[in-house]
This record gives structure tokens, sequence and C-alpha cells, in this order.
């Protein structure tokens, strides 16, 4: 049905209706390797609800998403992520009950059968890469913390750990710095520089300072249709935008 | 690499000093101090409470780690109890025993029920290899059948628990309606011998009350590698969120469906300890109550404890038994206020009880034993450790 293409992801007619509701209506976009995404939209304009179809989260009603020409819609969630396909969920999503280690170990690729994770063995090579990732999103010397005493901010930063052990070829990140500080939305705006290299990246963020960092791309969503695409200057002068979303 | 002398508390290890130390415990308990101090129809009696704690121990990963609630146990216990008795019972049936029956050979049961031929599913159970093979594979076929069908669907909490306790009624109903093949309400009774071996007298019961013994430790070691597996932290990650597990790559349903059907194994040798040490099996170990009880023996022990779900079994068993001889009556409605308060005061039961107040004091005495074992550990897993071969290699 669809034609092969050089998109990495390729969304056609990604439509889904909730009792008749359409949260997601007709949608098409396409996402280039190494391209950073950004959606932005008024509340309920249906940003998660995209995600959500394209990790396998929610079902689609109809059309495809074609993630390196491999159709995801078909897919199991978990399926989906072996594909090369990450997403962070916009309230944390971690581990509670479990240490910093543990959540990062868990996302760790590899051992995903039961007895895979049976016979599963810490080495010295994955302790090393857990340090290294913790490193990274600022988090080394709580290891061994429970997750479930970490700040809010810090769990966001987990959960972005959590997707970047898995190495996905592409990100989906929702709202990444929502209901941070003013000091740690920086510190997660230089780590997702950081980690945003090599790869796509899909986000969904209100704020428009951050956006504006980081998107080489902005597609601005609005009752579940597209309203706007194109270079974060072009959808800021355009008058559709200003009065639905950026005039408020 | 880690230096060896100071040992990376993340290298994970099957056993901590204060866990082992419980363990150690527990043996002495079962194997010194109740056999001393019990007469042997009291050790009968605690060896029958012992059965139970097999099935809370399944109960433990299913439904404290995993998040699981069976309420169904008690057809995972029956089905190993009934293999184990039919072998029992055909060894029981010869035809000089059953001489004055109108088809002798068969189990009196059958006869009583018109039966004139051994009903073709019990013929390998003439068979020891077979049955034993039989005691856990079985309920383990039954539990990823209702596993397969539930979790691949979703299927979970409070659902999950109803449905198993429908087929917990259900299969109560199937025994009791197909007496002629099932022995009915009575069960399957008047079981002899095991191989010739008189399973009837004290010193027998004696003997099985080790092997029961034996038997625990190693469902016991096998749930705690479990546990210590990669497998046990994404079970209480499922608990946790589920669904943020399938996101992290896991396909959610077979891990439950592996949990169940290690609880359905373990469920099911506890049965056939129960058949050899009570000598029956009867429908009332089958259905809604007893599946019940066995979920309060966990719960009181301690839903996330392997040991505290085993001494929770002994603990309420033992308190059935001195109560219910007093005050027959009452018993059933103590039972429910017990259940009740442990969930809203004590959800962590007896071992939550010991991790707040002793736990600390113990870890602190055994620290060094524990350091010393962290560092033995260490030496066997990191292979850099053995000094000689890395100079070597220079
Ligand atoms: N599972 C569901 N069932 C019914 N309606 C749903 C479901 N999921 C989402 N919706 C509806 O779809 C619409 C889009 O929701 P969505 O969460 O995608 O919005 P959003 O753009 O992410 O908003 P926000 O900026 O507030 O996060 C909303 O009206 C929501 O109520
Ligand atoms: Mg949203």
């Amino acid at each position: 049905m669809v034609a092969s293409t050089d998109y990495l992801l390729a969304v056609e007619g990604l439509t889904v209706s909730f009792d008749g509701f359409r949260a997601v209506d007709d949608l098409s976009f396409y996402v280039d390797k190494n391209e950073i995404r950004v959606i932005i939209g008024p509340n309920g304009a249906g940003k998660t609800t995209v995600l959500d179809l394209i990790c396998g989260r929610t079902k689609a009603t109809g059309g495809s998403v074609q993630f390196k020409n491999r159709e995801l819609l078909k897919m199991r969630e978990d399926q989906i992520v072996h594909a090369g396909v990450g997403r962070k969920f916009q309230t944390p999503s971690i581990y509670d009950d479990l240490t910093v280690f543990e959540n990062l170990e868990l996302s760790t690729p590899g051992s995903y059968t039961v007895f895979g994770a049976l016979a599963f063995k810490r080495t010295g090579e994955v302790i090393a890469r857990i340090e290294e990732i913790a490193e990274m999103i600022f988090l080394s010397d709580l290891l061994d913390q429970k997750a479930a005493l970490l700040s809010h901010g810090q769990k966001q930063w987990l959960e972005i750990g959590m997707l970047l052990i898995q190495d996905p070829e592409l990100l989906m990140l929702d709202e990444p710095v929502a209901g941070m500080s003013v000091a740690e939305r920086k510190k997660t705006a230089e780590l997702l520089n950081t980690i945003t290299k090599g790869r796509s990246v899909l986000v969904v963020e209100h704020d428009m300072k951050f956006v504006e960092d980081i998107a080489h791309k902005v597609t601005v969503l609005h009752q579940g249709k597209i309203l706007a695409e194109g270079s974060m200057d072009a959808v800021q002068a355009d008058p559709k935008v200003i009065e639905v979303y950026l005039g408020h | 690499m880690s230096d060896v002398s100071t040992p990376d508390p993340r290298q994970s290890r099957l056993f901590t000093a204060s866990e082992l130390l419980g363990y150690l415990v527990l043996a002495a308990v079962i194997f010194i101090v109740l056999p001393s101090v019990l007469d042997a129809f009291r050790l009968n009696l605690f060896g029958k409470y012992l059965s139970y704690a097999f099935v809370a121990i399944g109960l433990v990963l299913c439904w404290g780690v995993g998040g699981i609630l069976s309420l169904g146990q008690g057809v995972f216990f029956g089905l190993g109890g009934y293999c184990m008795a039919m072998f029992l019972k055909l060894e029981a049936s010869t035809p000089e025993n059953t001489s004055i029956q109108s088809t002798p050979g068969i189990p009196d049961f059958m006869d009583w029920n018109q039966l004139t031929e051994l009903p073709w599913w019990w013929v390998p159970f003439n068979s020891l290899t077979f049955t034993v093979v039989a005691i856990v594979v079985v309920p383990v076929i039954l539990a990823f059948i209702i596993g397969f069908a539930m979790f691949t669907r979703r299927v979970g909490g409070v659902y999950f628990a109803i449905i198993t306790q429908a087929i917990a009624a259900i299969a109560t109903i199937l025994i009791i309606g197909q007496q002629g093949f099932t022995g009915g309400v009575n069960g399957i009774t008047d079981l002899r011998t095991l191989m010739g071996w008189d399973i009837r007298p004290d010193s027998a019961k004696t003997a099985l009350y080790f092997v029961n013994g034996v038997l625990l430790f190693a469902v016991l070691f096998v749930a705690h590698m479990i546990l210590k597996s990669k497998a046990g932290r994404l079970m209480i990650a499922i608990r946790d969120r589920e669904d943020r597990v399938r996101f992290s790559g896991y396909n959610v349903a077979n891990f439950k469906i592996f949990v169940f059907c290690a609880g359905a194994a373990f469920a099911a040798i506890g049965g056939a300890m129960f058949t050899l040490q009570v000598g029956f099996i009867s429908p009332t170990l089958v259905g809604i109550v007893p599946s019940i009880y066995m979920v309060i023996f966990c719960a009181v022990g301690g839903r996330l404890s392997l040991l505290g779900a085993v001494y929770g079994a002994l603990l309420v068993n033992w308190a059935q038994t001195t109560f219910s001889e007093s005050f027959p009556e009452l018993w059933l409605l103590a039972m429910g206020a017990l259940f009740i308060a442990v969930v809203m005061a004590f959800p962590l039961g007896l071992a939550g009880l010991y991790d707040d107040y002793l736990k600390r004091h113990i870890d602190r005495l055994l620290a060094p034993v524990d350091r010393m074992m962290m560092r033995r550990a260490a030496r066997k897993t990191s292979p850099k450790a053995p000094a000689p071969t890395a100079q070597a290699a220079e």
C-alpha cells in the first residue's frame, strides 16, 4: 500500500477514534534520519495520542506507520522497541520499588525472554555501562537509591536514561522538561543535546524556548489534524497557529 | 573493574548473610526443633501445615512479587494431590485386596459406581515415574493454558482473581460430580503403601515429614533463585508499572505465565506431599475456601517474603487447629478478621514486622560476615581477580 521511502518514520493517514471521537484524524507526516521533530499544539490536540499510536500503546483505527519500511501498527509494544523505537512518557514512568541501578539494568537491551532473564548475569560490562549512563543523567551518586525517593526532575532524567541505554534509532519524548525547575531544565536541554546526536527524535513540548533551542522542524497539531508544519520561524509567523495556540 | 578488597555492593550474590541465616534458622526449626518437641502425631500435623507452605511460597512469587492474585491455587494443590492419590489408590486396589468387589482390581469407589473397567486416563498412574512427572506437569499445563488465555489478553487484577476463583469452583463441582472417576465428595481415601512401603505407621509419617522438609527447601531454593534473577526484578517492575516494562522491550505476558506456572508447580508438589502424609485427598482441599486460606497464609507471613510464607502457613494452621478445637464456629470469623487486620495494619505480614524491628539489628551483627561473603562472591565472578594469570599475561 505504502511505497518504500527513505524516511526513518512515515506516518500516513493515521486515525484513531475513541467512541466516535477522532483524537487523531487522517494524520500524515514524515521524519528523516537524524531529524529532531517537535510536535506542539494546545491541550487535547492529540500529541500524546500520536506517540501512543506509534509505540503501540493505543491501537489505531486506520492508516499506517512505517519505521524503516516496517509496518509498526501490526506489531506488539515489545517488538516495536526491538525494532528501534524508544518512548518516554509524559508523567515519569519508572519502577518505584527498584533502585536507580536496577531501573537501568532492566532497560539494558538483551535477555528479553523469560529464560534469558533467568540466566542473566550482571557482568562488569553491564555495570560499567549503567555507571556511564548514570553519569550522563546526573544520578551517579544515587544508583542504589529506590527510584520512588527521587525528585520529580530526577525521575524524568532516570526515564531518559532508561531510554538512552536502549539506544533507540527513534527517540520519542513526551514533555521531557515539564515540571522541572529552571536549573533542571537547563541541564536537561544539555543532556538532550548530547543524546539526540546520531538518532531521530520526536518531541512533544509546550515550552517554546526549549522548542526553539532544539527543533529542526515543528509540526503543529490541532484537534487531531496538522495545522502547520515547517521551521520554527515559519510556524510562529503562521496566523492560524497564532490564533489557536501561540496567541494564548 | 573494582578492586577485590572493596567489594561492589551491586555485584549480584545469591545470598546475603542475613538471608542465609534466615534459611538456617528455618532449617533448624523444621529439621531439629519440631521433630524433637513434637510427638509423631503432632509432627505429622505440622507436616500437613508445611505442605500448604509450598502453595504460600508460590503465592509470594505470583501475588507478592508479581502482583497476580490467584484465588484458585487449591486447584493446583489438588491436582498434585489427586495425581499422587491415584497412584497410591491403584497400588492399594490389588485384585486380592478388592476380591469382594463385583469388578476386583479397580478402586473401590469405581466399583460402587458401577464402573467395570479402569478408565483409560487412570491406567498410566500405575507407573510411579509417570505419576511423579504428572504431579508437576499436569498442573503446569493447566496453569499455562489459563495464563496464556488471560495474560495475552491482558486480563489482570481483580478480573484474574475472580476467574481463578471460578475455576476453583468448577474444579470442585467436576470432582464431586464425576464420582465414579474421582471418588466424589469423599475423595480418594484408604491409601496404604508406596511401592510396597506402608505409609500409615508413625515411623513412615515421620520419614515423610523429613522428605517434605527437604522438598520444601528445594522449592524455596528455586523460588529464591527466581527472585534473585533479573526475571525476579522484572516481576517487581511488572507489578509496579506493567506498561513501562513493555516499552523496555519485554513481552509481559510471558513473564506472568512463567510465574503462574511456577506457583502451580510448587502448589502441586505440596498437594502430593499432603496426600502422602495425610493419607487421602478430597475436593474440600481444592475449592474456593481452601484457595482463599492459602492466600491468607501468605498474607499473614508476608507476601514479599519466601520465609514469611512458610511461617505464615505454620502459624495460621497451628492456630486453626488449636482454636477450632475449642471454638469451631468462631474460627472462620477469626480467620476473616485476621486477614482484614493483616491487610489493613500489616500489609507485609510477619516478615514486614521483622524487617521493621529486627532486621536492622541482625544486619548490623552480621555485617562482617556479609562483607566476607561479598568478597568471596566478587573473587568468583570477577575474571580479573586471580592475580597470577594477570601477571602471566603481562
Ligand atoms: N484512551 C482514550 N480514550 C478516550 N479518549 C482519549 C483517550 N486517549 C486520549 N483521549 C482523548 O484524546 C484527546 C487527545 O489527547 P492527548 O492526550 O493526545 O492530548 P495532548 O495533545 O497530549 O494534550 P496535553 O498537551 O494536555 O498533553 C483528548 O481529548 C483526550 O481526552
Ligand atoms: Mg500529552
